[in-house]
């Protein structure tokens, strides 16, 4: 069993506010975060792959399909985008690091062969992450 | 299962070294660290915190309250401190990196919600950092 991790950055926007919650509420919960405003981060992404290599070519994966499913499933739905308005993925939810981990990690869980991705690691800040495993 | 880690950054002063201990013991054990003078570094300490997301709110804690959690009961008391005179957690504990991570962990297990805090970890330079877990007793 081996692990291969590939990096990507990209930059996003979001507001965290649910608008089904009073001014108070969304206070109470988002703190200073949350608002109506908008506002952006540059986003940190580390996708980890885990399982045996391929004993011809010495490689787990290939890495420039690995970069393209990442780009196509990841690159293109969020790069340079509004989060809440852009994006399918949080019309109900808050577009929390938590949220956005979890749907990063389902769209490259699907698109990725197997059970090969192991965990994403992402970084909305150089002092915040979160990581969701299989 | 979801793991959200903050990073903090604080200053402070320690002497690894053991009142009991003679100084050429302390030597021996601790190197250039055991000068009784000090010497300081720029520490960042990592807290993870493990468990389920909150659906309503999509987080797994409201950071702001870990943030004050960490303030309060870590950050205030340590920067641009000397740790091993001014804390008393540090009378007869070497403040080395290990047990610096152990502090932090005792210092923040109660102020979170049971079970959530996961690991603490210590850099102390670039080079050396610990990673405590919590043993049975202090979970």
């Amino acid at each position: 069993m081996l692990e291969l991790t590939r990096k990507m950055d990209f930059s996003a926007s979001h507001r965290l506010w649910r608008g089904d919650w009073s001014e108070e509420r969304n206070r109470s919960v988002y703190g200073s975060a949350a608002g109506e405003r908008v506002f952006g981060h540059n986003y940190s992404l580390e996708v980890t792959l885990a399982g045996e290599l391929d004993p011809e070519t010495g490689m787990l994966i290939d890495l420039s399909e690995l970069k393209q499913i990442i780009e196509r499933e990841v690159g293109e739905r969020f790069d340079h985008r509004n989060l809440n308005e852009d994006t399918p993925f949080f019309r109900d939810r808050a577009p929390t690091a938590e949220n956005l981990a979890s749907s990063i990690f389902d769209l490259l869980d699907a698109a990725l062969p197997g059970e090969l991705l192991k965990r994403v690691r992402l970084a909305p800040t150089e002092d915040l992450w979160v990581e969701v495993s299989r | 299962m979801l793991t959200l880690t903050r990073r903090y950054r604080f200053s402070a002063v320690h002497v690894l070294a053991r009142s009991d201990w003679t100084d050429a013991m302390n030597r021996e054990t601790y190197g250039k660290c055991a000068n009784p003078a000090g010497h300081g570094h720029n520490y960042a300490i990592e807290v993870s915190l493990r468990g389920a997301v909150e659906p309503e709110s999509g987080m797994l804690a409201p950071l702001e309250e870990i943030d004050r959690a960490v303030q309060a009961r870590v950050l205030d008391r340590v920067h641009h401190r000397h740790l091993n005179r001014d804390l008393p957690e540090f009378e007869r504990v070497v403040p080395t990196a290990e047990n610096i991570a152990r502090f932090v962990w005792r210092a923040l297990v109660d102020a979170l919600p049971k079970g959530a805090l996961h690991r603490v970890r210590v850099v102390e330079t670039p080079k050396n950092s610990a990673a405590y877990c919590g043993e049975p007793e202090d979970r």
